[in-house]
């Protein structure tokens, strides 16, 4: 398969719809088997494991969230949460396939909500995608929120 | 608040039982008011560490109880802890976190400037105070120091008012859980890394210092993460070397005898830990070198000891907690009644494979994060616990696990790893701290007569 840019703005819509849906095993299995979920705690953070960050999970944690979400005695997801992205078009960075790479930058807005508390956070998400066996998968997602560095109350789904 | 000091000794009193705690500790804007008018004035609290402020003029902004304060490396070297407050009119001299603020710190509002040391420098269109009384006014005296500050290996505390013990007498022998994270440094030097994690909970500020040793809630309030873990590592076969993050949050899910033999040692003013034999930290997998780099820099027999000390959860009341073996110090600080927020902090340890650090770095974003699943399962508790307290069917907090009569006459102590008797250290700390300064003048106190 080489992707289209088309092919990888409607994947990144796609991995954002999966989310809204709490289709969670089927977006965990978008992530390559290194595949990362970062969010950086401070604005341009470079630092990946020096430094703290809000996450930075492999897909053994990612997997772990996701069982978590559905857990008998998971007390915090009892009414369990829930979350919409607002994405404005994803835009191609980069399309790379001799390497293999493809970037793509997509600003958003993303609403989480359990009981009567609603958060609203705002930022950038850059995938990192590869073709792995005939289709894409996620190398990287990186999201950085406006207000990283904020006193935040919960954010439990995935941005 | 102008209770007289009877009023203040008696309303104390009734809050507080052997054991029991009334709910208004918690959910009482009166109570909580008092807390900052006595409590965080009356104890040492910590400020921030010195590596926050390397250079003369850096500053480093924070706030002690609900009051803004800053600490700045005066031009002598020294740290000096300043309330954030312009004695003119009142603004905060600082806004950023932090920053470097040259040889003086000047007012974005009418420009007067202060030395670092707080006092004042300088004044826009002097004349105009020529006979006016600004000499003997209270913003002749310039940003206000702190009254008693101190530089402990590093770590800047500071107290308010003259009332209570000096700092050696107010930590006394809890000071090794801070040198032990301190010597863990082949250098003996640590070294704040990034910005703090920072987590808005709504609940009281005491009920996230009572959890930090409270170990009879992992194995239940974290079953859903930890206990998660578990699961997906079994699933994975379970054997050979564990990830390091699976590592870290395993632990978690260690069954009551594992927390019993643990054991918990209580100091005097309301200080104490967990972890006393061992604990959750103890079976890390080695990090290469850094044995070896401790060996050269204390000789064997003393890296041994001070790495098989692997206290968990070290109790600074009122309001912070550090944990040696990973490096890293929590803040909780109160915003209100029901409103605190949270700061994780990490370390380098200076001298040491970077390893370390990363394993710091994955601890505090695993545990203390606002994205992160064992934050979450105990935030759940706390607010639960918060909206819980408005019931009138009773108005009684109940902490009297493994109650022994003679614990109050002997402070510092050691018992079985999940008795609440830290709890109650705590809450005998709170009633001392809380009328310590019941008799003092009022305007000793900085308020108006």
């Amino acid at each position: 398969m080489t992707p289209t840019e088309q092919d990888l703005i409607d994947f990144v819509i796609a991995e954002a719809r999966m989310i809204d849906e709490r289709r969670f095993p089927e977006w965990l299995d978008l992530f390559a088997e290194d595949g990362i979920y970062w969010m950086p705690l401070e604005p341009d953070q470079e630092e990946e494991h020096l430094t703290t960050s809000l996450m930075y999970e492999d897909r053994l944690l990612l997997r772990t969230r996701v069982q978590r979400l559905e857990g008998q005695r998971t007390f915090s997801q009892k009414p369990k949460s829930r979350c919409q992205h607002l994405l404005q078009m994803p835009a191609v960075d980069e399309v790379n396939h001799e390497e293999n790479l493809y970037r793509t930058y997509t600003p958003f807005h993303y609403v989480e909500t359990r009981f009567d508390e609603q958060t609203l956070l705002a930022g950038w998400a850059r995938h990192k995608l590869a073709v792995v066996e005939g289709k894409l998968m996620i190398k990287c997602k990186r999201v950085d929120l406006v207000n990283c560095d904020a006193p935040h109350r919960n954010i439990q789904l995935f941005v | 608040m102008n209770l007289q000091p009877g009023e203040l000794k008696d309303k104390v009193r009734r809050l507080i039982r052997e054991g029991e705690v009334h709910r208004d500790l918690y959910c009482s804007p009166e109570v909580f008011a008092l807390e900052m008018e006595h409590l965080f004035r009356n104890a040492w609290i910590y400020v921030g560490h010195e590596s926050q402020i390397p250079n003369k003029g850096d500053y480093a902004a924070t706030e002690i109880g609900t009051q803004p304060i800053l600490m700045v490396r005066h031009s002598d070297n020294s740290i000096r802890v300043l309330f954030n407050r312009c004695p003119h009119k009142g603004t905060q001299v600082v806004i950023d976190r932090q920053g470097n603020t040259g040889k003086f710190f000047r007012c974005p509002y009418h420009a007067w400037s202060f030395k670092t040391d707080g006092s004042l420098l300088a004044v826009p269109l002097k004349k105009g105070y020529e006979d006016s009384g600004l000499q003997e006014s209270c913003a002749a005296k310039g940003m206000t120091p702190l009254a008693h500050s101190k530089n402990y290996r590093g770590f800047i505390f500071a107290k308010m008012n003259d009332a209570g013990p000096d700092f050696d007498s107010f930590f006394g022998e809890s000071l090794s859980s801070l040198d032990n994270m301190i010597d863990r440094s082949p250098e003996a030097r640590l070294e704040v890394v990034g910005s703090p994690l920072r987590y808005m909970h709504h609940c009281n500020w005491k009920m996230l210092v009572e959890n930090q040793t409270d170990t009879c809630h992992p194995m239940v309030a974290h079953e859903s993460s930890a206990g998660t873990v578990r699961e997906i590592w079994e699933q994975e076969g379970g054997d050979g070397p564990k990830p390091m993050a699976v590592e870290c949050i395993l632990p978690f899910t260690s069954p009551y005898e594992f927390f019993e033999n643990m054991g918990i040692r209580t100091w005097e003013n309301g200080h104490g830990h967990t972890g006393v034999h061992h604990s959750i930290h103890s079976d890390y997998s080695a990090i290469e070198g850094y044995f070896e780099k401790m060996v050269e820099a204390y000789g064997e027999t003393r890296a041994k000891a001070i790495l098989d000390e692997n206290r968990h959860n070290t109790v600074y009341f009122p309001n912070m907690m550090i944990k040696g073996p990973i490096q890293s110090l929590r803040l909780f600080k109160p915003l209100a009644a029901d409103k605190t927020l949270v700061e994780s902090w990490i370390f380098r340890l200076v001298g040491a494979p970077d390893k370390l650090l990363h394993r710091t770095a994955m601890y505090n974003r695993l545990i203390n994060a606002p994205t992160s699943i064992v934050g979450h399962d105990d935030l759940e508790m706390y607010e639960r616990a918060q909206a819980g307290l408005a019931s009138d069917g009773n108005q009684w907090v109940n902490m009297q696990r493994l109650y022994d009569p003679a614990e109050s006459e002997t402070p510092n102590a050691t018992y079985n790893g999940t008795t609440e008797a830290q709890m109650r250290n705590q809450f005998r700390a709170w009633e001392k701290f809380m009328t310590l300064d019941a008799g003092e003048a009022a305007d000793a106190r900085g308020s108006a007569a």
